[in-house]
């Protein structure tokens, strides 16, 4: 069974169609990259496996693990495993990332009927996973990602991805604000993550990410629907010829 | 002024003879009894505020409260059994506890052994020791007229009376519990506090009420002193039953070089108002106000603060913070007044109000009147619904909406928590918030 099926999902947004019937077959262990140009509806993919609301789904389905995903609240699906790693991580002032990172991962716990981490095994993972990252403890000292920097938001996001062990991580945009360093530093935290039992989905405009995160299967995306599917020199093709062939597919 | 007394002869016939019916268990004569009876003719006169009188314009006790409850009986035994369940249940741990019961001072329940520099005499005894000198004074204050503090003026019972002499610094908090056990019924306290010249005091006020205790009135007024180089930390704590009313007042008046510190969170009551009334009377000092009102269901919250900048050279500053849920209303007044020749004064408030619900209200009135041409003064008031995008972070990463939902209501309150210097004090803030956030579950 894959891990994640979207089967012919057409999306609206207030009135406007974002999403015309669009599938999607991720398989466990996979990474597959989503590229296309703005507007195609990349961020909106993502926003509606992860649950967010605003989107009114009008068909088709998505199927995680074989169960109906959109029947799901947005903590359910965290909780049974789903993750997104936003393209714009919020501030939440007043809010500790200490505390907020043990009251979600409790949260999860809970929801999947297992006990509550003890604050000594929950500080001894959360330490080695920032240690991992580069990520002073200062930092979880702090509001949640606030004051941070793009680069520092970024690997908040991938050290709650390393904490919270979700099956399907989806990296909205990750390099965007980041440069090359701090791309790198990310990258190597995602690559760290790949294995069995999870699949991860990289949502980018550009090729460059995908040479830190390197890809089993890329989709080219356009007006709201995938236009072509391949290998990760599909990648490179569209580094050459930019998306316009596609859009006038599309069209 | 003239036409209050028609608007609702019931009201005033009922308190006159209530106040006929009592006088005898209220403590004091000659001038006490004196200082009493024209207090009650001025409340009669005014009867309960209304929406007519500027500072009560969002709280019009003639329809939220209808009436003054009959004065609560002593408590007995059984009453003070319970309320000695209550004192360990809301009781700061590491405190001099002084405990009020239905109105009454209740030494069994009160801590006896106080730190050195400190003296806690009852207000009952000290209005009833004819040699004491100038016992009435204990029933005056100095701040505007305000019919309900002359009905607290006149009715009340009893309360504690404490002494920091010069230059001590008290370690352990001195915390006032107002606990009612009786159900319809109103107690009137009054306490006084004098914080002598380099003193330092920390003042804890809790209002709770017994198990069962339904529908009953807090009517209370604190006056405190904060002399010269003096420092006051003052939390109150209102976690009044859902169905109670409170309301109370602070007279505080500041000497020179004084620091006073003061929070006030409530949480509990149908209808509460807490009004203080601060005064710089002294060059060099610095006042915090602070406060957080939580309510949900038909809750009504109003805090109300007069700032009096009277003297140069002062600083103030207030945080206010409101979450709103249900059909609840909360009420923030803040008046600043700057008086000419209260140069180089700096004075800020803020006040924001979270509203959780559609059909919940938040009324904010910031007044700044400035005088004195020499001065930094600054007020800001915004009123919000929960940030969507913050929900939804929060969300996608496992928390269910109303854990979610807490923990941002828990972060937009703690901004005026954090004002709290004392660590064990601000924990107990914070525990009676989570108990309000529990009743939103």
């Amino acid at each position: 069974m894959p891990l994640l099926e979207v089967r012919n999902l057409q999306v609206r947004v207030e009135e406007r169609e974002i999403l015309h019937g669009l599938s999607l077959t991720v398989n466990d262990g996979e990474v597959h990259a989503i590229m296309g140009p703005n507007g195609s509806g990349k961020s909106t993919l993502s926003h509606v496996i992860a649950g967010k609301p605003g989107y009114e789904v009008t068909g088709g389905e998505i199927l995680f693990k074989g169960e109906d995903l959109l029947a799901m609240s947005p903590d359910q699906r965290a909780a049974k495993g789903v993750f997104l790693a936003f393209q714009y991580p919020v501030e939440i002032p007043g809010v500790a990332t200490m505390t907020f990172l043990r009251t979600a991962l409790n949260a999860q716990r809970k929801a999947r009927g297992e006990a509550e981490l003890s604050t000594p095994d929950f500080l001894k993972k959360v330490r080695a996973v920032a240690a991992s990252l580069n990520i002073p403890q200062e930092m979880l000292r702090r509001g949640v990602n606030v004051g941070f920097s793009g680069g520092e938001k970024k690997r908040n996001e991938v050290l709650q991805m390393a904490l919270f062990e979700p099956s399907v991580c989806i990296l909205d945009e990750m390099d965007s604000g980041l440069d090359i360093d701090a791309l790198r530093i990310a990258a190597d935290g995602v690559n760290a993550l790949r294995s069995q039992g999870r699949a991860m989905i990289v949502i980018t405009h550009y090729q460059r990410l995908l040479n830190y995160i390197v890809p089993d299967v890329v989709h080219v995306m356009s007006a709201g629907r995938v236009v072509k599917s391949g290998g990760k020199e599909l990648a490179l093709e569209l580094e050459a010829n930019g998306y316009a062939q596609f859009e006038e597919q599309a069209a | 002024m003239m036409n209050v007394a028609l608007v609702k002869p019931t009201t005033e016939r009922a308190s006159s003879e209530m106040f006929a019916a009592v006088r005898g268990r209220l403590p004091g004569t000659g001038t006490v009894n004196e200082v009493r009876q024209a207090a009650f003719s001025d409340f009669t006169q005014r009867g309960l505020p209304h929406r007519r009188i500027e500072e009560w314009k969002y709280t019009d006790l003639r329809v939220l409260l209808r009436d003054v409850a009959p004065l609560a009986e002593t408590p007995d035994q059984a009453a003070l059994a319970r309320a000695a369940k209550a004192v360990t249940a809301h009781g700061a741990d590491d405190a001099h506890k002084l405990v009020l019961v239905d109105g009454m001072f209740a030494q069994q329940l009160s801590d006896r052994a106080l730190e050195a520099g400190v003296t806690v005499r009852v207000l009952r005894e000290v209005l009833e020791d004819n040699s004491a000198a100038a016992r009435a004074d204990l029933l005056i204050t100095t701040a505007a007229s305000d019919a309900m503090i002359s009905l607290n003026t006149a009715m009340a019972t009893d309360g504690v009376v404490i002494d920091v002499a010069e230059n001590v610094k008290l370690t352990k908090p001195l915390h006032i519990v107002h606990i009612a056990t009786q159900s319809r019924a109103a107690a009137f306290t009054r306490s006084l506090l004098k914080v002598a010249n380099g003193a330092h005091a920390t003042l804890v006020e809790s209002f709770v009420g017994a198990d069962g205790a339904a529908a009953y009135q807090a009517h209370d007024s604190v006056v405190l002193w904060i002399g010269d180089g003096a420092e006051l930390q003052h939390v109150r704590l209102v976690e009044d039953a859902r169905d109670a009313a409170n309301i109370s007042t602070a007279v505080v008046t500041l000497g020179a070089r004084a620091r006073f510190n003061s929070f006030n969170l409530t949480s509990g009551g149908a209808v509460s108002r807490y009004q203080s009334f601060v005064k710089f009377g002294g060059e060099g000092s610095h006042a915090e106000v602070n406060g957080v009102n939580l309510i949900n269901g038909k809750q009504h919250a109003d805090t109300t603060l007069f700032l009096d900048h009277a003297v140069p050279n002062c600083t103030s500053n207030e945080v206010f913070r409101a979450a709103v849920d249900g059909q609840a209303h909360s009420v923030f007044q803040g008046r600043i007044i700057v008086r000419p020749d209260a140069q180089k004064t700096d004075a800020r408030m803020m006040t924001r109000a979270l509203l959780l619900s559609d059909d919940a209200e938040a009324d904010n009135k910031p007044e700044l009147e400035i005088f004195a041409d020499d001065v930094q003064c600054g007020h800001g008031a915004t009123t919000g619904a929960l940030d969507e995008s913050l929900l939804f972070y929060l969300r996608a990463r496992g928390l269910p909406e109303k854990e979610a939902q807490a923990l941002l209501i828990q972060a937009f309150v703690g901004q005026a928590m954090e004002s709290i210097a004392d660590e064990s004090l601000r924990d107990a803030a914070v525990a009676t918030a989570e108990r309000w956030l529990a009743t939103r579950a």
